[in-house]
Order: structure tokens, then C-alpha cells, then sequence
């Protein structure tokens, strides 16, 4: 049967067949040696219909505990904020949706200019100079930091705080492995990096230290600190930052971070069980030959109009190749539009508001559930919009007991580190309300009792 | 869309102190103010110096700067190498559904049993097509896939007690291929290719030594062409204990015709955003799942989704695993995007994509014949490369003819890629174009190639109907200006 997305009728095939001087499609694969040819048709489950096809996915789609059907309290690296309507809209035009890489500029001064407003936007709330057009994700874009400070220090050790995020210490391990960089941990028993303990780690031999701000726990580091202490070393310090709270917490940059990177998933775009997601990238000046990714810059055209084209592409794979800064090619442009709408249509005093409501209901949210017996703070430190939650039973049972009320609760540390097997991690954005708080702390105290 | 008068805002121009474009409730919730509940030396000194407007100047100011750019969906866009095909709708409103747009990354298995049977059904899927064993859908774009392509034989030859440095890269392959390599922590060494673009298979096997890890190769090859002597090639690889990595770039031209893993590749990617239509989206996001053959399975990426009974679940316990390349498990939105395309098609549906993007290309070569220097001669398979060498003599490059293209309506070809032929113009139509696209387009070159000998000054000048002309790219990378600022 003739699919709906090829145009070509079989009239029109004999057609184009003819031009080009061949009796069949079969004739224009002559080059393929037969015993390469696959001799039967694949293995696929059968096409279906468009309407059969949409039935199929909703059946799919409704076996998975989406935030519209649960009170979605689990955060660690992705959150459940507020997306305005118009960035849907406004994305799917095919102009934006459809393009590639805006490799010819006159073609593509839409993605150039709202690349250069994301980049600007990005350098504002993260108080650096410069920010590129997106990595993957918050992971990969600490893996690419760790590879820029080793590269820019000539050192080959990374020291990363306790309080990084795993799965991107995971990352950044992967990413590190080839160039021989050796990853050191800070302990961080409070919940906080143990600054005598990152004094002796960090050395001559330290290319960067890494820590995060609010920290895997929802802890808020103090970024000064750490500046100050990787600097007497000679290192960089590159901060991790969820730049949705960069509108009440003050930019690492301006606090001596000299790399901040991040996941911008909270600017807009949807959770989507995970990806794609927002790589934040910003560095301070000095570093922007090193920085990994494309850049764009304004100029002038011939009539001397301002104009934006992609620029020093002189550190990119397809230049470079093998000495390129990095090997990324495809970014996340369409999620950096996403984040770029989101900034616009927040604008100064929205994201400040998104910041207060999470920080005030997670406050609220803490002050509820540990008022049931046997419910405290893993930390004593001042948070954000995540919590440590210490449990009187298994963090994991209780995940699971909650889900049966559409509730889902947090993450269980137990898996990041065995020390925290009684400790649920919590985060409330501004999207939970009262009612669903209310509930949380009611279920919870009544699987605890 | 004209030259003169064309729209020049930023968004921060558009900035009025006091407007506003959201909507968020007043807090439900008793407490103190953010001020008292942190520590002062956390809170930002200063509001950010973000826009302050309305949701309508939003979105009219993006409905605006939309309009300044070419998409598939408005303009023939025949970048080669890119796959620029039609972007189903469909796939769109399925990604959209709140099972899957809304589901938090960290749910239980047992939360998010829908979602990992897709994720398991499509690397399924997407292994019969490429005949690979397993595929891991966690890289995040192609240059991705080809990092963990890379550690997974680097991870190989280790357990195997060998220590191999060298991975062997023909000159016309994609920049990302070499990188790719040397993050890996590989030596690159780059082969020349013949004149026709194929591998030199005799040099070939004098190169690969015991110090070779691999060898990447895209197939078709970057001139379009499917590489003759392909398995001749992965056998010589095989029996030196080299391991062979297919770039799946290319993989449009194949689908049901031939497939990487009966070729005796060991390690393919996949390209979801090329081949199995997920939008570019201006530059990504894509995603780029790797296939790899079943003595590699140790070393996949974590987690690997896999299928106990009837339930599915996210498997940690590989010890010999790469590790993790992204935070999450892929980029599960393009993942639901190409599954309902797969859906959509079907084998026999895939076959006749393969079909028509090669008689398409072949079409254009023929067309085109006449007027522009064929680097080698067809059938081609999904694209093809012409040479502007002829105009360049009459004082018209590859890059004017670029410019000329985009003021006869068409987004224009890679230019200079690959970099073995001389002002390359690598022009893959996709399957999804109609013959009265194509004919447009060739009408257009055609013209161009007139043009060349009797207005060279029209090109010249080229564009002249886009928003802006053509652009100083020495002042933007000697003076970056990569931020906006106020005037002062």
C-alpha cells in the first residue's frame, strides 16, 4: 500500500526511471554485492493505521505514573515545573522545528537570534560571560566542563563534592576515562562538602573542583568558599546550578564559579521520562576558545545590518576533527528555544516567583511530614527546593506503598549511597499544591504508623 | 521575506519595567518570605536582568523570528548527509501524550511499564533493521553513539588483554567520527581514500596492524556511494582482530536492502533524527542509539532495558559496563517519535522509503549531469555529490551557489563536505519530496549554472531576499560578541 509520507506514484517513478536511463529501482542498487543484499523483508510487527496507531500509544502511554495522574514529588535532576502554553506553540512552527544546524545564516537568523538571546539569558542568571548553545544534558555538560579544565590547566585530576549529583559523576567518569583525568570525591557528612577534607584534596595536580548548588540533597553549598579554595590551588571551580532557581540564588559566577553548568529541563521543557533534556553551558571569558559546542555571535551583513552567524567554529569537530574541543555535533537547540521562550515569558519577575512558591512549599512540605513521629531532617542545613528525608521504615516500601495512592513520594537515596539507605530525597516544586501536600503527609503517616 | 525592513528585535528591546507575561498562583502554603528562610550571602544581589513583556509580545516576537528562517516544512531543505525529511505530525502529538511528556525519569519500573516497553520494543526493532544483536538507546545524538560505539571496543580489546591504540578513519568521513575517537582516548589515524571516495582496500590491509583497535567507516559512503568492497573489508578488519564501526549517517539508503550486521559490522549507530524522521529542531535535540554485536553486550551503557516475563525493567547490574552517558536513560521524547514512525511504516513501508530517496538522488544526479562536475559517476544511492569546480573557474564557488539557492526558494546543500571533492555540493533529496520538488530544484541549479557564464553579478550579490545579506564572519570571530548588553 502507498504510504502517506512518500509522493512519488508508481507514473511517476517509471517516469523519473526513464530520465535517468534505468529500468528499475533494482538497477540503481547494482553496487551492493548480492551476497550483501538481505534476502527477505524485515522482521517488523505489521504498519498501522494512523487511528490504530494513536489507540496503540495511548494504551502505552497510560501504564506509566505521569505528573498529571500523581502528585509528583521526586526531583534529583528533573522537575516538575510550570511550562506557560505559548512555548508549545510557538516551537512547533516548522520553521523553528523543521531546520537544522543554521549552517547557512541568511536562511536561519531565527534560530541564530533566539540562540544569542538564550546565551544571553544564560549568562545573566548564571553571572558568566559567555554561554553556548546547549550540551545534551546537566551530566554531559559537566563531563565536557571536566575535560575543558583538565585541557585548560594541563592537570589531570577532577575533584568532585559528595554532594554532585551520581549519575552525573557517573557520566563524567565515562567521559573522563580516555583522557586518563582521575575523579576524587569530598565526603560530605553534613550534607555539605567538608571543606577541611576538599583542602587536602585539592592540589597542584587538581584541574578543577566540582561542586553542585543546591546539592544532590537540595543543600545549598557556599560557592565563595570553594572559589576561594580551588583558586589557592591554581584550579577552576565549575558549579553545578539548576538555573529555574537562578532567579532568587545569586549567580556562581558572581560567587567565583569560573565554569557553571547545569540541567535547564525546568525552563520549559516537559520531563519526558528523562531527554531530551537541557545541557547549560557558561564560562567565564578567558575560556571561550576551550569552550565545547557552537557559539553564536552578532555581526554586521554587507549593508551593514546587524546579523547573527554561528562563530570560532575553529574548535569544532567538523573543523578540527580529531583536536576539536569536543565531538558534539547535534545539541539541544530546540530545547534552548524552549528555555529561551520560557525566560521571555517568566521575564524577571516570574522566575524569581517560581523560586519563592518551590522554596516556600518546600519548606511547608518539610514542616508537614516531619511532624509525623519518626520523620526528620537528614541535614541540618538550609535547602531550596529539595530535601533529605530520614524514615522510619524503608524508603523504598514506602515509594511503593504511596504509588497505590497516586502519590509518588521521592527518590530512595539507597541506590547513590548505602550510608543514606533510611533517606528519601523530596522535591516540591511550585506546581504541588497545598491539597496534595496535605495528602502526601496524611498517606505518609498512615504507612508509617 | 525581504532584505529591507526586515524585522531586528531581540526580545530585550521588546523590555517594558513592569510587564509581564505569566501567570502563577499566589502561594497556598503558610511561611515566611524566601528572604528569612535562606541564608542573604545565597540570594542573588540583583533581580536578573531578564525581559520584562507581555505573553503576546512573546509570541508575536517568535512568530516573527520564525519567519526568518527556512524549515523543512516550508522549503526544499537538501543538506546532505542530513536526512531533511518530512517530520510526521503524528509524532508529534504522540510525545505530547502525558504518559510519556510528563512521566518523571526516576518512577518506579513498576511505575513506567509502558514507557520501557517502548524503549524495548524499539531497540528490538531498530536492531532487526540495522541486523546488530543488541542496541543501547541512551546516546543523546550520533556524536553520542559513536563515543559509546568507540568505548564499548575499547572495552573489548581490554578484557581481552589487548592493548590496541590506533582507530583507522577515512579522510571523507564526518568531522564527529575523528573526535568521537580521540576523547576515547584513541590515536586517529586518517586513510586516504581513492579518488572515487571508496576505501583502498589494498592500503587498507597494510595498515591494520595489531596495534589497531578499529576501523570507522560510513556506508554509503559520504560521496553517496555504497562502499563495493564492504565485506571484503570487515573480513580483512575481522582477521587481525580489528573491530569494524558503521557511521549510520547514511542509513536512509538501506533500510531493508542491506543491513550493517550481515556486512560483519560489529558496532553501527543510528541517527533517529535523520533516517527515522524525528524533527532537527534548528540544531537537535536528536538521538543516536547504538547497535553493536552480541560479544560487546557486556560493555553497553547502563541501564540496559530488558524483559523479565511480561513486565520490563532498567538492568544497573553490568559490571563491565562503560557506564553512563547521559543523566537518564535517552532521549526518550525522539524515542517515542521514531517508534511511531516505525509503527507507522512497517517493513514494507521502510523498504519503499530506501527506494524512493535512492531513485530521488539518482533523478537529481541525472538532471544535474549536464551542467555540474560529477565527482563519480551514478547510480548514486540516497545522495550526491556535484562539483562546483566548473563555476569556480568562471569565478562562482560552491558557497555563492549556496547564496543563489536560498533567493530561488531552497535551503541549499552542504557545501564543501566531504572534503575529498573540490567545492562540494552533497545534495540528498529524501524519499519524501514529490518529482515536481526535485524538478524545481534542478531547474534552479540549472539556472544557477547559466548564470555562472552570463551573470556572475547576480550570484555575487546572492542573497539578496533573506532577512539579512551575506554575513562578516571574520569581524564575529575577532571581536565574539556573543552576549547582548544594553546600549549605553
Amino acid at each position: 500500500m502507498a504510504s502517506r509520507y512518500i509522493a512519488n506514484t508508481p507514473a511517476e517513478q517509471r517516469e523519473m526511471l526513464k530520465t535517468i536511463g534505468a529500468a528499475s529501482i533494482e538497477d540503481l542498487l547494482v553496487k551492493i554485492p548480492p551476497k550483501a543484499r538481505l534476502s527477505r523483508p524485515l522482521a517488523l510487527p505489521p504498519a498501522l493505521a494512523e487511528a490504530d496507531l494513536v489507540r496503540h500509544m495511548r494504551a502505552l502511554a497510560a501504564q506509566n505514573a505521569d505528573a498529571d495522574r500523581f502528585s509528583c514529588f521526586v526531583g534529583a535532576g528533573s522537575y516538575d515545573h510550570f511550562v506557560p502554553s505559548p512555548i508549545n506553540h510557538l516551537i512547533l512552527r516548522g520553521e523553528f522545528f523543521t531546520a537544522y544546524t543554521p549552517y547557512q545564516p541568511e536562511a536561519s537568523q531565527g534560530t541564530l537570534r533566539t540562540i544569542y538571546e538564550y546565551q544571553t539569558m544564560i549568562a545573566e542568571l548564571t553571572g558568566m560571560d559567555v554561554a553556548n548553545a546547549s550540551i545534551y544534558d546537566g551530566a554531559s555538560s559537566l563531563a565536557e566542563a571536566a575535560l575543558m579544565a583538565h585541557a585548560a590547566t594541563d592537570r589531570r585530576e577532577i575533584v568532585l563534592a559528595r554532594g554532585v549529583n551520581p549519575l552525573y559523576r557517573q557520566v563524567t567518569e565515562t567521559y573522563c576515562e580516555g583522557a586518563g583525568i582521575r575523579l576524587r570525591d569530598v565526603p560530605a557528612p553534613d550534607g555539605v562538602l567538608d571543606l577541611d577534607a576538599a583542602r587536602k584534596l585539592v592540589t597542584a595536580k587538581t584541574a578543577a573542583l566540582v561542586i553542585q548548588t543546591p546539592n544532590f540533597y537540595g543543600v545549598l553549598e557556599d560557592v565563595a568558599a570553594a572559589a576561594e579554595l580551588a583558586h589557592a590551588a591554581g584550579a577552576l571551580l565549575v558549579v553545578v546550578a539548576d538555573p529555574v532557581n537562578l532567579g532568587v540564588l545569586e549567580g556562581p559566577g558572581r560567587l567565583g564559579a569560573d565554569i557553571v553548568v547545569g540541567e535547564g529541563q525546568g525552563l520549559g521543557v516537559p520531563m519526558s521520562f528523562g531527554g531530551p533534556n537541557l545541557g547549560v553551558f557558561a564560562a567565564k571569558s578567558a575560556l571561550v576558545r576551550r569552550i565545547p559546542g557552537r557559539l553564536v555571535g552578532a555581526t554586521v551583513d554587507r549593508d551593514g545590518a546587524r546579523g547573527f552567524v554561528l562563530t570560532l567554529q575553529t574548535r569544532e569537530q567538523h573543523i578540527r576533527r580529531a583536536k576539536a574541543t569536543s565531538n558534539i555535533c547535534t545539541n539541544v537547540a530546540l530545547c534552548a528555544l524552549m528555555a529561551t521562550i520560557y525566560l521571555a515569558t517568566l521575564g524577571k519577575q516570574g522566575l524569581q516567583r517560581v523560586g519563592e512558591l518551590s522554596t516556600a512549599k518546600a519548606h511547608y512540605t518539610a514542616e508537614q511530614l516531619t511532624k509525623i513521629p519518626g520523620v526528620s531532617l537528614r541535614f541540618a542545613q538550609p535547602f531550596f527546593k529539595e530535601f533529605a528525608l530520614r524514615l522510619p521504615k524503608s524508603p523504598t516500601t514506602v515509594v511503593a506503598k504511596l504509588a497505590k495512592r497516586r502519590i509518588l513520594p521521592g527518590v530512595p537515596l539507597k541506590t547513590y549511597d548505602r550510608a543514606l539507605g533510611d533517606t528519601l530525597l523530596v522535591a516540591v516544586t511550585e506546581q504541588r499544591t497545598r491539597e496534595e501536600i496535605d495528602a502526601y503527609a496524611g498517606a505518609l503517616a498512615e504507612v508509617l504508623r | 521575506m525581504s532584505g529591507a525592513g526586515a524585522y531586528d528585535k531581540l526580545v530585550f528591546e521588546l523590555s517594558s519595567p513592569g510587564r509581564v507575561g505569566f501567570s502563577l498562583p499566589e502561594s497556598d502554603v503558610p511561611g515566611r518570605p524566601v528572604t528569612e528562610l535562606l541564608p542573604k550571602k545565597h540570594l542573588r544581589g540583583a533581580a536578573a536582568a531578564l525581559p520584562e513583556v507581555s505573553e503576546f509580545d512573546v509570541v508575536r516576537h517568535y512568530s516573527r523570528l520564525s519567519r526568518m528562517n527556512y524549515g523543512v516544512d516550508t522549503h526544499f531543505y537538501p543538506l546532505g548527509s542530513c536526512t531533511m525529511k518530512y517530520n510526521p505530525k503524528l509524532n508529534e502529538d504522540m510525545a505530547r501524550l502525558s504518559g510519556f511528556a510528563r512521566l518523571h525519569p526516576l518512577v518506579r519500573d513498576e511505575d513506567a511499564q509502558g514507557a520501557l516497553r517502548l524503549m524495548y520494543d524499539l531497540a528490538a526493532m531498530l536492531a532487526e533493521i540495522a541486523g546488530m544483536d543488541a542496541v543501547s538507546l541512551q546516546p543523546a545524538a550520533g556524536a553520542q553513539g559513536e563515543f559509546a560505539g568507540v568505548l564499548m571496543i575499547r572495552a573489548y580489546h581490554q578484557s581481552r588483554g589487548e592493548k590496541r591504540t590506533k582507530v583507522l578513519i577515512p579522510d571523507s568521513a564526518h568531522g564527529t567520527n575523528p573526535a568521537s575517537t580521540a576523547i576515547a582516548g584513541y590515536e586517529v589515524v586518517e586513510v586516504k581514500s581513492l579518488p572515487n571516495g571508496e576505501v583502498d582496500v589494498e592500503s587498507l590491509a597494510r595498515e591494520v596492524g595489531p596495534d589497531v583497535a578499529a576501523f570507522m567507516i560510513t556506508v554509503p559512503n559520504t560521496l553517496g556511494m555504497f562502499e563495493p568492497r564492504i565485506m571484503e573489508i570487515t573480513e580483512i578488519c575481522h582477521a587481525r582482530g580489528v573491530q569494524v564501526y558503521m557511521d549510520g549517517a547514511n542509513l536512509n539508503a538501506i533500510l531493508g536492502i542491506t543491513r550493517p550486521g550481515d556486512l560483519g559490522f560489529d558496532v553501527c549507530h543510528f541517527n533517529l533524527h535523520k533516517t527515522f524522521t524525528t524533527p532537527h529542531g534548528g540544531g537537535g535535540p536528536g538521538a543516536g542509539p547504538v547497535g553493536i554485536k552480541s560479544h560487546l553486550a557486556p560493555f553497553l551503557p547502563t541501564p540496559v532495558i530488558v524483559k523479565n516475563g511480561d513486565t520490563y525493567a532498567r538492568d544497573w547490574k553490568r559490571p563491565q559496563s562503560i557506564g553512563k552517558l547521559q543523566a537518564f536513560w535517552g532521549n526518550f521524547g525522539m524515542l517515542v517519535r521514531a517508534y511511531t514512525y516505525i509503527r507507522t511504516m512497517g517493513a514494507d513501508g521502510l523498504r519503499s522509503v530506501s527506494d524512493n530517496a535512492v531513485l530521488n538522488a539518482n533523478y537529481i544526479l541525472k538532471r544535474l549531469e549536464a551542467d555540474y562536475d560529477v565527482s563519480v559517476p551514478g547510480p548514486c544511492m540516497h545522495e550526491c555529490v556535484v562539483s562546483a569546480r566548473r563555476q569556480k573557474k568562471q569565478g562562482v564557488t560552491a558557497t555563492d551557489i549556496a547564496k543563489r539557492l536560498l533567493d530561488l526558494g531552497f535551503y541549499a546543500p552542504s557545501t564543501y563536505f566531504p572534503l575529498i571533492v573540490e567545492e562540494a555540493l552533497m545534495i540528498e533529496p529524501t524519499e519524501t519530496e514529490s518529482k515536481e520538488t526535485l524538478d524545481a530544484f534542478c531547474d534552479a541549479m540549472i539556472q544557477i549554472a547559466r548564470e555562472t557564464e552570463r551573470e556572475p553579478a547576480l550570484i555575487h550579490e546572492a542573497p539578496i531576499t533573506t532577512p539579512v545579506r551575506r554575513l562578516d564572519q571574520t569581524r564575529a570571530a575577532r571581536e565574539p560578541d556573543l552576549t547582548w548588553s544594553p546600549k549605553t
